[in-house]
């Protein structure tokens, strides 16, 4: 009969050797085998001792910026949570107030900022979407927790702190998201 | 007659002395077994095993001993309460007291007193191991009834067939040691192998079969039917937690570390090795030897059990019944052919 495909097998139930047999030389073979293996370098990443450098583009747990005198970039404009397709971010915006300059850089602010890290898709409109450079996505993993409500992250977890030591990093992203909106307006 | 009452209290001394220190060790042992077997896996598997607890995860053991004393103490209600109380106990006792005629070294000399390293010289050592051995399979027999489960009792069955299957083979191939030393003593047979002059030069084949048996009597992979989890759940223990889980857990790897102190006494030269004299160190010399073959052939086994998979329990029968008890046979009938031409 000829052959559907040049794939199919002859199978043969060939009797064993006598050294296949008597099992200890393939044992032998084995262990030799398991042996390298327990000298090989190991994979295990000791994860919260040592942590992977993450890719360039990489999007997680949010911040908010503060600009170089320490004043938060937010104006609580709403563009984000207009972008955000996962509805993950609401804001109520308030008024700055005499004496209030040296922590809000313009009138206006959002004096309540959540996301909702449950809901948060981390794709990262919300940054692209914002005009003042106020929110980025950081490579900083969202923690695991047992109850939902700690989930929505408020202003407390979000705004960067003021003194140089807390300020965190986003140059890779700012960069990245730069490239990304010259590219659309050439488009 | 106040000069005989003294000496046997000297002597009753120094042999519980003896004894409470051997199984601290055994214990010891048993525990960092548990730790070893860990990191042995994790290492051929390319990881890196328990790390938490302590330096390189050394206190792991005494964190798992916490562990499993402070877990519920369960006992089904179907089971049958005394023997399920009693079957951890009477396996550990078991597993306890095998360690007693293993010659540790030659002697100790403590405040001019010679002490031999020893709890008991008997003179049938290798046959109250095999007694033992054979005691080993109540334990395992009577938990696994007690515990009314199906799974235990399966275990159950399947440890006492296998232990008592590969008893035989195990017993027909220290024949063959027994007959080139003429001596059922352990010490004699320890002494005997001074030097490099190991018992393995001779029995290769009785090592090897030995080597078989002893891990099936063990009840560890690839022979570890008795458990197996893939298919019985936990085997005879499937319903025990708690210190009784443990003792059971522990008595395990104590069968294991005697098993190859029995292995490094018969075969391997004991406490003896090339250009090492025993008695140095004021006698600890003799000792360090044997605890280093031992735990180079606590390694072996593990190093097996993260090898080979499991048999099935037709070709466990078929390699118990039918390749080693007539190896060990044609291995007794060659012994005895070489100690008639050389001998004589």
């Amino acid at each position: 009969m000829q052959a559907l495909t040049n794939r199919s097998k002859n199978v043969v139930n060939k009797k064993m050797t006598f050294m296949e047999r008597i099992y200890l030389p393939a044992i032998l073979k084995g262990m030799w085998t398991t042996l390298k293996h327990f000298f090989r370098k190991k994979n295990t990443v000791a994860y919260p001792d040592v942590k992977r450098p993450f890719a360039p583009v990489y999007r997680g747990w949010h911040v908010l910026k503060r600009d170089a005198q320490g004043r938060e970039n937010c104006t609580a404009c709403g563009l984000c949570a207009v972008a955000c397709p996962a509805e993950a971010i609401t804001m109520v915006a308030a008024e700055r107030q005499k004496g209030e300059e040296h922590l809000y850089r313009e009138e206006k602010y959002a004096s309540v900022y959540e996301i909702n890290m449950l809901r948060c898709i981390f794709c990262g409109l919300c940054e692209e979407a914002c005009p003042k450079e106020a929110i980025f996505l950081t490579d900083r993993i969202v923690p695991a927790d047992y109850v939902r409500q700690n989930f929505i992250f408020g202003k407390d977890l979000l705004v960067e702190g003021i003194d140089p030591a807390n300020r965190i990093d986003v140059t890779k992203r700012q960069k990245h998201i730069q490239e990304h909106k010259t590219a659309a307006t050439i488009q | 007659m106040s000069l005989i009452l003294l000496f046997t209290t000297a002597l009753l001394i120094e042999k519980i002395i003896l004894i409470s220190v051997l199984f601290a060790i055994t214990l010891g042992v048993a525990a960092y077994s548990t730790y070893g077997e860990r990191k042995v896996a994790a290492f051929i598997q390319d990881r890196l095993g328990p790390n938490r607890a302590g330096p390189f995860g050394l206190l792991q053991p005494l964190a798992d001993g916490v562990k499993f004393f402070t877990k519920e103490d369960f006992t089904p209600n179907a089971a049958e309460r005394w023997l399920y109380i009693l079957a951890p106990g009477a396996f550990m006792f078991v597993a306890c007291m095998t360690s007693a005629v293993i010659p540790w070294g030659t002697q100790l000399t403590i405040f001019e007193k010679p002490v031999d390293l020893q709890v008991a010289d008997l003179n049938i050592g290798i046959l109250y191991i095999m007694g033992f051995v054979s005691l080993g399979v109540y334990g395992i027999m009577i938990g696994g009834w007690a515990s009314n489960n199906k799974y235990s009792l399966y275990g159950a069955i399947r440890a006492s067939s296998q232990m008592i299957s590969y008893e035989l083979a195990m017993g027909l191939s220290i024949i063959a040691v027994i007959m080139m030393t003429g001596t059922l003593s352990l010490k004699e047979i320890a002494a005997q192998q001074a030097g490099l002059n190991w018992n393995i030069w001779y029995q290769p084949l009785g090592f090897i079969i030995f080597l078989v048996c002893a891990l099936a009597e063990c009840n560890r992979a690839p022979f570890d039917l008795a458990e197996c989890e893939t298919e019985l759940v936990g085997g005879y223990h499937t319903e025990y937690s708690s210190m009784k889980l443990g003792f059971y857990l522990f008595a395990e790897y104590i069968n294991m570390f005697i098993s190859c102190a029995v292995i490094a006494t018969l075969y391997f030269g004991g406490y003896n090795f090339p250009g090492v004299d025993p008695g140095w160190l004021g006698g600890f010399m003799g000792p360090i030897v044997l605890f280093a073959k031992i735990i180079f052939f606590i390694f072996v086994f593990m190093w097996i059990r993260w090898t080979i998979p499991r048999f099935r329990y037709d070709q466990l029968m078929h390699l118990g019944w039918k390749s080693l008890i007539p190896l060990s046979i044609l291995n007794m009938v060659l012994t005895g052919a070489g100690v008639l031409l050389f001998e004589n």
